[in-house]
C-alpha cells in the first residue's frame, strides 16, 4: 500500500513511506544511489558518503537523510557526481589499492562505484599506508590495505551471526578493523567462512580462500554492465562455500 | 618549421618508465589503425623509434611509474617539452604493481633480491655509477608533474587508447564507454 507520499529524485516521483530514508524509497523504486557502506539488510552507517546528494541545496548522505514529503533530491548533477568522485579519490589513495593485483578485482563495488562516476585517476597523493595481512584463518584472509571501514562486516556479525568478531577500532587514519579473539587473529576468533559477515565486504578486504581469480576477464561481476544495472556486490556473495550448500546466487 | 608541421602532423612522443612495457604493447595492438595513426602523428622521442632525445611535442604518453632518478629525469623533460601530457595504464596513474615494493623499506628489498634472496650466487649490491639510483618509493606521474589525463587499465586496451588518441586530435571530448574504463 502507498502512503501517497512523493519527493522528487532528479525530478521523478518517488513514493516513500514513513521512516523510510531517500535510499530506502531510491532502492524500492528501483533509482540507483551509489554507496558503499550502505546494505538495506542492516542499519544504516552512513560513513562512506559516496551516497551524496542535494537536498534543497543541502548535501545529505541519501542512507541517513529521512525521506519528506515534496523535497527535492539531486542524485547526478555534476556537481554531486564530482563530490562523489572525490570521496573515491580519498578512499583509494588513503589505502593500497593495487586492482591488478587483486582478487575483487572486476566484482568490487568500490571500484565498480568508481566506474560509475566516470573516476579516470586517483588525483591526490597517495599516502602509500604500511598494512598487513591476516592469513590465520583456515578459510578467510584478511587484507588491512583494501579494506575501506565501512562497518559491514561488524553489523553483520552482531547482528546477524550473532558473534561480534569485528569493530572498528582507533581515530582518524590511525581507524582500523580489529578481531574479537584471545590473540587479536582472525583464526582464533569464531569467525566461519559461511558467516553473513564474510558475504556482505563491498572490497577486497574479507575474503574466502581458495576463490581467487576463478572468473576469468569479461565474465565478472561489473565487466560488461554497471553497478546501476547489476546491483550491489553482496547479492552475490552469498554462501556458496561448502559443497553441501545448495545455495547460490551465481 | 619543421616537416611535420607542414604535413600538419601532431608530434608525438612516449616513454617507458616503471612499467612492464604492456602498455606499448597495447599501443601496438592497435594493429593496422598504425597505418592511420602514423598518417596523423609523427612520433618523435619513443622506444618504437629509439629516438633517444625529445624534442617539442604536441602530445607525450607515459606508461610506468616513477621508482628511479632517471625515471625523475625523462618525466620532467616529457613535461617541459610536451603540450599535452597523458598518463597511460596503472602504473603511471598509481603507481600499480611496482608499488607494491613501498610497502618494505628499500634496503630490505634490495638485501632480499640481492643478498638473502634464493639461489643467489656471489650476493653483492648492485652500486656501477651507470645504474640510477632507486627511490625510497615508487609513485604515480602525478606526483612528481602535472599531467593532463589519465588513462587507467593494466593494460588499457587498444581500443582505450585508440579512442583517446582519435578524441584528443579531433578536438572532441574525450569520453570512454562503460566497457572501456577498467583499473585491470
Ligand atoms: S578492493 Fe577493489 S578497489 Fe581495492 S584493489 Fe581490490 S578491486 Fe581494486
Ligand atoms: S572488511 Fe570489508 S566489510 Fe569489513 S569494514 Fe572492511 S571493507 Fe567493510
Amino acid at each position: 500500500m502507498s502512503s501517497g507520499k512523493t519527493f522528487k529524485l532528479d525530478g521523478k516521483a518517488i513514493s516513500f513511506e514513513e521512516g523510510d530514508t531517500i535510499m530506502d524509497a531510491a532502492l524500492r523504486a528501483g533509482e540507483y544511489i551509489p554507496h558503499l557502506c550502505h546494505n538495506p539488510e542492516f542499519k544504516p552507517h552512513g560513513s562512506c558518503r559516496v551516497c551524496v546528494v542535494d537536498v534543497n541545496g543541502h548535501s545529505m548522505s541519501a542512507c541517513t537523510r529521512p525521506a519528506e514529503q515534496d523535497i527535492d533530491v539531486d542524485n547526478s548533477s555534476d556537481a554531486i557526481m564530482d563530490l562523489r568522485r572525490s570521496l573515491l579519490q580519498m578512499l583509494f589513495v588513503e589505502g593500497n589499492h593495487i586492482c591488478p593485483a587483486c582478487e575483487k578485482s572486476g566484482a568490487c563495488q568500490l571500484q565498480a562505484v568508481a566506474y560509475y562516476t566516470r573516476m579516470l585517476s586517483p588525483r591526490f597523493t597517495h599516502f602509500f599506508p604500511r598494512r598487513s595481512i591476516d592469513a590465520s584463518h583456515p578459510d578467510i584472509v584478511f587484507y588491512f590495505n583494501r579494506c575501506i571501514l565501512c562497518g559491514l562486516c561488524e553489523r553483520a556479525s552482531r547482528d546477524v551471526d550473532g558473534k561480534n568478531v569485528f569493530s572498528i577500532s582507533g581515530r582518524g587514519i590511525n581507524s582500523k578493523l580489529v578481531f574479537n579473539s584471545p590473540s587479536g587473529k582472525l583464526g582464533d576468533s569464531e569467525l566461519s567462512v559461511t558467516d553473513k559477515a564474510v558475504s556482505v565486504c563491498p572490497v577486497g578486504a574479507l575474503l574466502p580462500k581458495h576463490q581467487g581469480y576463478e572468473k576469468p576477464i569479461g565474465k565478472r561481476l561489473y565487466d560488461t554492465k554497471p553497478i546501476s544495472v547489476v546491483g550491489d556486490a553482496a547479492l552475490y556473495q552469498s554462501v556458496n562455500r561448502s559443497s553441501k550448500s545448495s545455495e547460490s546466487n551465481e | 618549421m619543421n616537416d611535420a608541421a607542414l604535413q600538419g602532423k601532431l608530434k608525438l612522443a612516449t616513454a617507458a618508465l616503471c612499467g612492464c612495457f604492456g602498455c606499448h604493447m597495447s599501443l601496438l595492438d592497435i594493429d593496422e589503425r598504425i597505418l592511420k595513426l602514423v598518417e596523423l602523428v609523427e612520433f618523435d622521442r619513443t622506444p618504437l623509434t629509439d629516438i633517444k632525445s625529445i624534442g617539442q611535442c604536441d602530445i607525450g604518453l607515459i606508461e610506468g611509474g616513477v621508482a628511479n632518478a632517471e625515471n625523475v629525469e625523462v618525466l620532467r623533460d616529457f613535461r617541459k617539452h610536451c603540450n599535452i601530457l597523458v598518463a597511460i595504464g596503472e602504473c603511471a596513474v598509481n603507481g600499480g604493481i611496482p608499488a607494491m615494493r613501498n610497502q618494505f623499506d628499500l634496503q630490505d628489498c634490495l638485501q632480499e633480491v640481492y643478498i638473502d634472496g634464493i639461489g643467489v650466487e656471489n650476493p653483492l649490491l648492485p652500486n656501477d655509477p651507470e645504474i640510477p639510483l632507486l627511490l625510497d618509493k615508487v609513485h604515480p606521474v602525478h606526483e612528481v608533474v602535472r599531467i593532463d589525463y589519465f588513462l587507467p587499465g593494466c593494460p588499457p586496451s587498444a581500443d582505450t587508447i585508440w579512442t583517446f588518441i582519435n578524441d584528443l586530435i579531433e578536438g572532441n571530448d574525450i569520453s570512454f564507454p562503460y566497457s572501456l574504463i577498467h583499473y585491470d
